[in-house]
């Protein structure tokens, strides 16, 4: 018996999320008293996960995996967890993880809790504290089946070291027809995914126009930082509807959110909420987001981000 | 084709969230219920196949008496009959296994659900229905296509997206992208009218276990105030975001 965790890679490395959700594998598995195994797959290189927590890696090399594939991931995942007859499986929220594991559930007829932002109060019943109404509320939910299939929410458990080293094997599983083959993929490489960002610099109608989104890249690529929009700016088609952020775009929850001319409807509020640190800045002092924000600057975007990027390069500069 | 939409009765994306008797239920007062937005853009992308290709459509929903008006609701957008499996909805796998018996019963090609839903955003409803009647199974999808036995459809990923080819019997995940949101329909008199004969017909559940158990809700900590900076002190804004909130 052990706590299984699917590690999602890229090209043959981690994604962070990875180690997100074996550092959340390690703590339930000390709940339990047990440990922790990972499922890899494609991943060049899988010690450092031993530096998350995770005491075994079964390594999966295939060509035909090369490609994400919801069903035939999920089939490895499911084949991993009988293997190692885990009862709790921890994967990630990105896209990938969100449409496998619902999959992965139901061939181990396991209860699944997504968006879980806890490790569990308790784990008999196995109780666990998720997000509820596009993060207007949090909810605590019993899993009650024999396994467990456990989201953790990106952003919301941290990366947690442990003096661990894990052990490999290889694991070659069966895979099912998959019906779904993936013709083209169109993605932009270099740039930080709003899904992985730990910063995301987000604007709104107050920028005017597409034309001044120069200075929004410029002052995410100062931050390491995804760029991200409001909902009347993708409508507006001055951004793709991959940025827009809020109830019905995407949610974040990064550590910091830097919200430009973006006035703060409840629709675009839900979808950050779970953001830890909130910064606006506007011109009017009455927008609705200064009472969501930590930070706020009343004032004109066009102004105060040149400002801005450069106080954030000198800092930079003096702190590198 | 036939094609069976699946319809989330939420509470509109506006609505102040409240909890009732013990934080254990969602407090409906005042709340104006809605066609969830993701299933809204997967109803439509229905109707179009409707019109543009030839289609029936099934809406359905799985909850009580008072789900109706969001189902009659989607009658009065076009689809041409509905169903509702007479039970209260509790977790997404309860609510699969239903909507599965309700997909083989009625023999459908193509299920268009949301990739989620706005109150409990589980997300996973879609997913576990493809599996549970072994159709292909496209989530997060921003357009679809289906010429005969075949479909094409995008779907989003994280920073991208990506197409991929697949064959009917087929389950989507929709949200905003499978239909332009202006393409979006609101019942006009006679859709309402005609809405009104159109058979909504009750089901009874078939007592599928539930996997999961909602115990309580929590709101999040109430705020504390915004801390205002100046604009002509920008040095503070870094000064409090690094040694402060520690985020830089």
């Amino acid at each position: 018996m052990s706590v299984l965790v699917y590690t999602e890679s890229e090209n043959g490395s981690f994604k962070k999320t990875a180690f997100e959700v074996a550092s959340y594998a390690k703590a339930v598995a000390d709940q339990m008293g047990t440990t922790v195994t990972a499922v890899a797959i494609n991943a060049n290189d899988t010690s450092e996960l031993g530096t998350y927590g995770v005491d075994k890696v079964l390594n999966v090399s295939n060509d035909a995996l090369k490609n994400f594939n919801a069903k035939s991931y999920a089939s490895v995942v499911a084949q991993a967890a009988k293997q190692e007859d885990a009862k709790v499986i921890v994967v990630s929220q990105t896209a990938d993880s969100k449409y496998l594991a619902p999959i992965l559930a139901v061939s181990l007829e396991a209860g699944y809790a997504s968006n879980v932002v806890e490790v569990p109060t308790s784990t008999s019943p196995f109780t666990v504290k998720r997000t509820a109404f596009t993060n207007k509320a949090f909810n605590m939910t019993t899993i009650d089946t024999d396994v467990k299939v456990v989201g953790v929410s990106n952003n919301s458990f941290g990366l947690v070291e442990n003096s661990g080293s894990a052990t490999a094997e290889d694991f070659s599983p069966s895979l099912p027809e998959s019906g779904v083959s993936v013709e083209s993929v169109d993605k932009a490489t270099d740039k930080v995914t709003i899904a992985d960002a730990e910063i995301v610099v987000s604007a709104g109608r107050g920028m005017k126009g597409p034309e001044n989104w120069g200075m929004i890249e410029e002052l995410a690529d100062v931050l390491g930082a995804a760029t991200a929009c409001s909902k009347p700016v993708s409508d507006l088609g001055w951004r793709p509807h991959s940025e827009h952020v809020g109830q019905t775009g995407k949610p974040v929850a990064s550590n910091l959110y830097i919200a430009i001319g973006i006035s703060g409807a409840i629709q675009h509020l839900a979808g950050i909420n779970a953001s830890k640190v909130k910064v606006v800045v506007n011109t009017d002092p009455e927008a609705p987001f200064f009472k969501a924000a930590d930070y706020g600057v009343v004032g004109d975007a066009f102004e105060v981000v040149p400002q801005l990027i450069e106080k954030l390069k000198a800092f930079k500069a003096a702190n590198a | 084709m036939k094609i069976l939409v699946c319809i989330s009765h939420v509470p509109d994306t506006t609505s102040k969230i409240n909890f009732t008797d013990g934080d254990t239920k969602f407090d409906t007062n005042g709340v104006q219920f809605v066609i969830n937005p993701n299933d809204e853009f997967g109803l439509t992308r229905a109707m179009w196949f409707k019109e543009k290709q030839g289609a029936s459509v099934t809406v359905v929903n799985v909850g009580g008496a008072e789900t109706e008006p969001t189902l009659r609701k989607a009658l009065a957008i076009g689809a041409d009959n509905a169903v509702r499996v007479n039970t209260e909805a509790k977790d997404g796998f309860q609510v699969a296994k239903e909507l599965a018996n309700v997909v083989k019963e009625g023999g459908y090609d193509l299920v268009i659900a949301g990739r989620e839903s706005i109150d409990y955003n589980g997300g996973m409803v879609p997913g576990m229905l493809a599996e549970m009647v072994g159709a292909n199974f496209v989530t997060n999808c921003i357009s679809l296509e289906v010429d005969g036995n075949n479909a094409k459809a995008v779907r989003e990923i994280d920073g991208g997206k990506e197409t991929v080819s697949t064959s009917l019997p087929l389950v989507i995940g929709g949200q905003k992208g499978l239909v332009e949101e202006s393409d979006l329909r609101i019942p006009n008199m006679r859709g309402i009218m005609m809405a009104r004969q159109k058979p909504l017909n009750v089901v009874e559940p078939t007592g599928a276990s539930v996997e999961t158990a909602s115990v309580k809700f929590e709101k999040p900590a109430p705020k504390g105030a915004v801390t205002l900076v100046s604009p002509d002190n920008l040095d503070e804004l870094v000064n409090l975001l690094h040694n402060e909130a520690k985020v830089i």
